[in-house]
């Protein structure tokens, strides 16, 4: 089973992680003003961040900083501005009756079952004794050069989609947010006119 | 320095499960995908766990895609809020009925 060989610094690191991430979860789905609510998803992607680095995943953890914390959340706050749906909602309203316990009911369940799937047997691979199977992952500079190499070469193909996708989503998103002008100015009453395809 | 990989593996299902709650639960759409981004990131640091457990970059790998994806996700899913903002005044989704049959 797992070998118990963690320090001090270890748990002191991973309790600061947890911390970040479970009260930012929290405050996400709790908060009713989804400004704050984007900056307590700040906090949990930093926890992330600092779990990463902890498992030695150290170009991810840059990653996970600058898009998801400095883009991705910038983003969000951008639509709640350019929307101005920064008031507060109502947490409390109930549309479908019970709704809050069944869902808290398939959530529990839902941890219940990973944690117990993974705990029948060793948490990773499900054999029985793995103590720390191929050889340790590098760290800093080296870090980047293992990923590096094994994004340009075993998962080419995969890298070479994602561009595409990205493109698909950059026209996408150009395509739905664009504000037609001459339906406008076509129209006098100011009403919205379809889209031609 | 390393903490027993079942730690991680258990923060990263408490997330996930309240990513998933968040998203039964809240209404308003922009919360919902903040919700989503929950459950992402849930999903990444059990890649990353298991990456370091097993010694193979192909968990980290499969972060970096999980991420790139994520973004995408998130510039399309605003991208409709917005369109959608525009016709009905409201980021709530109990008012997306129009497409019932």
């Amino acid at each position: 089973m797992i070998a118990a060989t963690y320090t001090i610094a270890g748990v002191l690191v991973f309790v600061t992680a947890a911390a970040l991430i479970l009260v930012g979860a929290v405050s996400v789905i709790a908060v009713k003003n989804p400004v704050h609510a984007a900056i307590a998803l700040i906090v949990t992607l930093f926890g992330v961040a600092v779990a990463f680095v902890a498992e030695s995943a150290d170009f991810l953890a840059t990653v996970q900083i600058i898009v998801y914390a400095g883009a991705i959340v910038v983003l969000f706050l951008f639509v709640i501005m350019f929307l101005g749906v920064d008031r507060r909602e109502g947490v409390r309203v109930d549309p479908l009756v019970g709704q809050r316990s069944f869902a808290l009911v398939g959530v529990v369940i839902t941890i219940a079952g990973l944690v117990a799937l993974m705990a029948r047997s060793h948490w990773v691979t499900g054999a029985t004794s793995v103590a720390n199977g191929g050889a340790p992952l590098a760290t800093g500079q080296h870090n980047v050069r293992q990923l590096g190499t094994a994004v340009f070469t075993t998962y080419l193909f995969a890298f070479e989609a994602t561009a595409v996708l990205l493109i698909i989503a950059v026209v996408g998103a150009v395509l739905l947010a664009r504000r037609e002008r001459r339906a406008d100015e076509l129209s006098d009453d100011g009403e919205e006119v379809e889209l031609a395809p | 320095m390393n903490v027993p990989v079942a730690w991680y593996l258990v923060l990263a299902a408490l997330l996930f499960g309240i990513g998933a709650y968040g998203l039964l639960v809240r209404r308003s759409a922009l919360i919902m995908f903040m919700c989503i981004e929950l459950m992402l990131n849930a999903v990444n640091l059990t890649f990353v766990t298991f990456s370091r457990t097993l010694g193979d970059i192909a968990g980290q790998a499969s972060v970096f895609f999980v991420m790139v994806v994520a973004a995408a996700e998130v510039t399309v899913g605003l991208g409709i809020v917005v369109a959608v903002f525009r016709r009905r005044a409201s980021t709530s989704v109990d008012e997306l009925s129009e497409l019932r049959g």
